[in-house]
């Protein structure tokens, strides 16, 4: 294949600032015609924000150049996107399950005849298309009744119905099965070899290996490098996806404080779906990292752990008492002390049209209700008083509606709320997301703190420097198990690489054993 | 220049600190405040166009008139801060009216038909709820099955005749007094006060609130959503039943075709009108009680201005609309996106 062509597409200068965070930072990019090329980063890395430039959902910073074929275009919207040829294959497919398989592939593009809708056409135009794919339904199918992988084949007919030149293709394997999965490389091997550019964003080593002419890295926002397929190696790809960790930010005082009693047992935990058989110790006073993916089960283990899903094995015990607790809601897990910290504050968490008393409060308040229920009003505005000092909450009163505070503020108000009960275990997840450094810094403080006085805390994060920066003990998850454990007595130091290394799979047959949980330790 | 060390991060950060939101309690304050003088602003028109509007009799004629939809509309509050809503609140208004009278009229019972009139509404109330908090059902389709179904029950324990009773023994309700105040606005009054006092003073009121603007994040907290929800529907329900006792008390009879029909669109009314929003989760009695004068004000205004049955209906539903409108404006404007 000839160098010497332009690209078919080549990104350059793509930076892309939203309210408060710089996504993206001077990205490039360069793809050419039949060729996969591999999109990896960690979590938060900006992939996702580029495929959404280039799909024309978002709009990039002044500066960026978008070249096809040498020329500069402009991608003002999904649909000049689609006229150049560039089609997205997003995770969440963007079907309508109520069509048939020709009314999808033809949405916003119907065929007319006579001013009525031409549904013969469109069924005859993509017959041949479905036939050149490997289908197994026909185009008069309804989507509702097609399988995931069925429903990608769709998606991927309706990009090569319209001439599509650059595929777009955003972790398409995570719902699917092994020989779902290797259908659908052969298919886009067969895409490729018909001149498709194909980008394919992916986490998992292994298809890398399978499929990647090259790889681009992402990290934090900015461009790190490509390489190609003979320069490939796992451990230069994990370096790359990891760079250097500010580990100065994350001050520990001293070794942790372990205080050795185990405070929560999970035993084979699973819900048939998406989180199965993990077990695992959490011991008073250590704060326990739990790494992993987006998508690895992690909030749907913390919250088979706390009640807000339905577990189908498995059992939880405090204390060490090994009887299974019978968490069947919420309540249930707040009686038994255990508490979570929803990653989602805005959506599970908060009541934005309640003001920051209330909402701090309104856990606690039937403890300090008398019996008819009426509430007292001094001693939740004490306790909200005082919740503001400790936690540096800035805000003008605590009459103030807590949709108006900044995402640092608001996730320390949703804290505050799970303090006023004193938790014996507390599992928070993504505590620092959308928060500011001031903010990060104090609720750091905060775990510590809480870890000092005996609370076992679970930190649920994507923030890998984090992690390692404030956690004893990481357990890592990849895909519904727990996979590998480092720090403790693991033999394995808590370093960015490692955890990587674990979620991708990179080490897959070098990583430590499943954690166990045994009462002989 | 980048600030390299935790410490100084904190302090670079802490300098550029956003601006404090305006005081919450100026913001509630518009809020409520909000309708109140849209409230005076009607009533000096009226009494302006006409002068027998701000007359004693006429004053007493009107609160009268309008207790009623304030005690049902004291219910639906409940139900749509909870981001529900109650299509029934007239029908269980007839039923509860015919029970009351019938009970009434059995001897050795008399007063009791009070209770008969609110233990029917407290039943009707409590299906509704059982259908919406277990069962999962959405409330606009089973309170408008309870509208259709508890009518026709209405008429068939009248056996589809008017129920009277010149000797109703609580008659006093719909038409007696104290120190010159009706007991409708008494009751009507105290109702209010004690939907104010549940919602903003008892653990159950802030659950009411908590369920409606967050329904997840509720159950997340270990709320029971379904006791709220129930709650709010069974409270619906008597209020209606007491609604239905005012009503038949006024009139000496309960009729289960005409009576309390169409109530439910004025109850709603009066509390859009008043500031609770239709998604849940931010609302007031009060607000409710000014959007239920409102209503009064302007269909006694306008009869008294002599204008004719059909434009009430209109001007009443641009009322409306334009209320709805500005709820929707209000909440663009507010931090929940």
């Amino acid at each position: 294949m000839s160098d010497t062509a332009p690209p078919l597409l080549e990104l350059r200068g793509i930076s892309k600032t939203f309210p408060g965070v710089k996504a993206l930072r001077d990205v490039r990019l360069q793809a050419r015609a039949g060729r996969i090329h591999a999109l990896m980063g960690e979590n938060g890395a900006g992939k996702s924000t580029l495929m959404k430039i280039l799909s024309g959902a978002y709009m990039p910073d002044a500066g960026a150049e978008i070249l096809i074929d040498g020329q500069r275009v402009a991608i003002d919207g999904p649909l000049a996107a689609k006229n150049l040829g560039v089609s997205v294959i997003y995770q969440e497919l963007s079907l309508a399950p109520n069509l048939t398989v020709a009314e999808n592939i033809f949405m916003g593009r119907a065929l007319r005849s006579g001013g009525m809708v031409d549904r013969a056409g469109m069924a005859a135009a993509c017959a041949a298309t479905l036939q050149r794919l490997g289908a197994d339904f026909g185009p008069g199918a309804t989507v509702s009744t097609l399988s995931i992988a069925q429903r990608q084949l769709v998606e991927i007919a309706r990009a090569v119905q319209f001439d599509c030149r650059i595929l777009v293709m955003d972790e398409p394997t995570t719902p699917l099965s092994t020989h779902e999965t290797d259908r659908l490389f052969v298919l886009i091997r067969k895409l490729r070899d018909e001149g498709l550019a194909i980008l394919y964003i992916s986490h998992r080593m292994d298809e890398i290996d399978e499929l990647a002419d090259e790889v681009t890295v992402l990290r934090d926002g900015s461009y790190v490098g490509t390489l190609t397929r003979e320069a490939l190696s796992r451990d230069v790809l994990v370096k790359m996806m990891v760079g250097r960790d500010l580990s100065g930010f994350y001050r520990k005082e001293g070794a942790g404080h372990h205080t050795g009693e185990r405070a929560l047992t999970v035993r084979n935990l699973g819900d048939g779906r998406r989180v199965h058989d993990c077990s695992f110790e959490l011991h008073g006073g250590e704060v326990l990292g739990l790494a992993g993916l987006v998508g690895a089960g992690r909030t749907e283990l913390a919250r088979l752990i706390f009640g807000a899903d339905a577990r189908t094995t498995g059992a939880i015990s405090l204390d060490g008492s090994g009887a299974d607790l019978h968490v069947e809601q919420p309540l249930d897990a707040m009686r038994a002390g255990i508490l979570y910290l929803t990653e989602d504050r805005k959506g599970q968490g908060l009541f934005l049209d309640l003001s920051v008393r209330d909402n701090i409060n309104v856990m606690v308040c039937p403890r300090d209700a008398n019996a008819v229920g009426v509430m007292n009003g001094s001693r939740a505005l004490q306790r909200a008083r005082d919740a503001i000092k400790q936690l540096s909450i800035r805000v003008a009163s605590a009459r103030v509606n807590v949709g108006s505070l900044s995402g640092g503020n608001q996730q320390k108000v949703l804290i505050a709320r799970l303090l006023e009960l004193a938790p014996r275990v507390l599992i928070l997840d993504e505590p620092t997301r959308g928060v500011d450094i001031g903010a990060k810094s104090e609720i750091y403080r905060l775990i510590d703190e809480l870890a000092r006085r005996g609370v076992a805390v679970l930190v649920i994060s994507s923030e890998l420097a984090e992690v390692v920066g404030i956690c004893d003990r990481v357990l890592v998850m990849r895909e519904g198990r727990l996979v590998g454990e480092v720090g403790g007595t693991s033999g394995h130091a808590i370093t960015q690489e490692n955890i990587v290394a674990l979620a991708t799979g990179a080490s897959a047959g070098a990583s430590a054993e499943p954690q166990r949980s045994s009462a002989a330790h | 220049m980048t600030p390299k060390t935790a410490a100084a991060i904190v302090a670079h950060e802490a300098a550029a600190q956003p601006p404090r939101a305006p005081r919450a309690g100026a913001r509630d304050l518009i809020r409520t405040l909000g309708m109140l003088p849209v409230l005076v602003l009607l009533c000096i028109g009226f009494s302006l166009a006409s002068e027998n509007f701000f007359s004693l009799q006429n004053l007493s004629i009107m609160t009268q008139q309008a207790s009623i939809n304030i005690v049902l509309a004291a219910g639906m509050t409940f139900v749509i801060l909870t981001a529900g809503i109650d299509l029934s609140v007239g029908s269980i208004l007839a039923a509860s009216a015919v029970v009351a009278m019938l009970v009434s009229k059995l001897p050795e019972f008399g007063m009791l038909g009070i209770a008969g009139g609110l233990a029917c509404g407290l039943l009707f109330g409590l299906i509704n709820g059982v259908l919406i908090a277990f069962v999962k059902l959405p409330p606009f389709i089973v309170t408008l099955g309870s509208l259709t179904a508890v009518r026709g029950i209405a008429r068939l324990l009248a056996s589809d005749t008017t129920v009277f009773n010149p000797d109703l023994p609580f008659a006093f309700i719909g038409n007696g007094d104290v120190l010159g105040v009706p007991w409708l606005v008494i009751i009507a009054f105290g109702v209010v006060a004690l939907s104010w006092f549940i919602l903003r003073r008892t653990v159950l009121g802030l659950n009411i609130y908590a369920v409606g603007g967050n329904p997840e994040a509720a159950r997340l907290a270990g709320i029971k959503v379904w006791a709220v929800l129930l709650f709010a529907y069974a409270t619906s329900g008597v209020l209606s039943g007491l609604g239905g006792v005012m009503a038949a008390s006024r009139l000496y009879a309960a009729n289960g075709l005409q009576l309390g029909s169409s109530y439910e669109l004025d109850a709603i009314a009066a509390v859009i009108l008043g500031g609770t929003s239709f998604v849940g989760g931010t609302g007031s009695i009060l607000g409710t009680l000014i959007g239920a004068l409102i209503i009064a004000v302007l269909t006694n205004g306008l009869i008294l201005m002599g204008v004719s049955d059909i434009w009430q209906y209109i001007v009443k539903g641009l009322v409306i609309i334009g209320a709805v409108a500005l709820d929707a404006y209000r909440r663009k404007g507010s931090a929940r996106t």
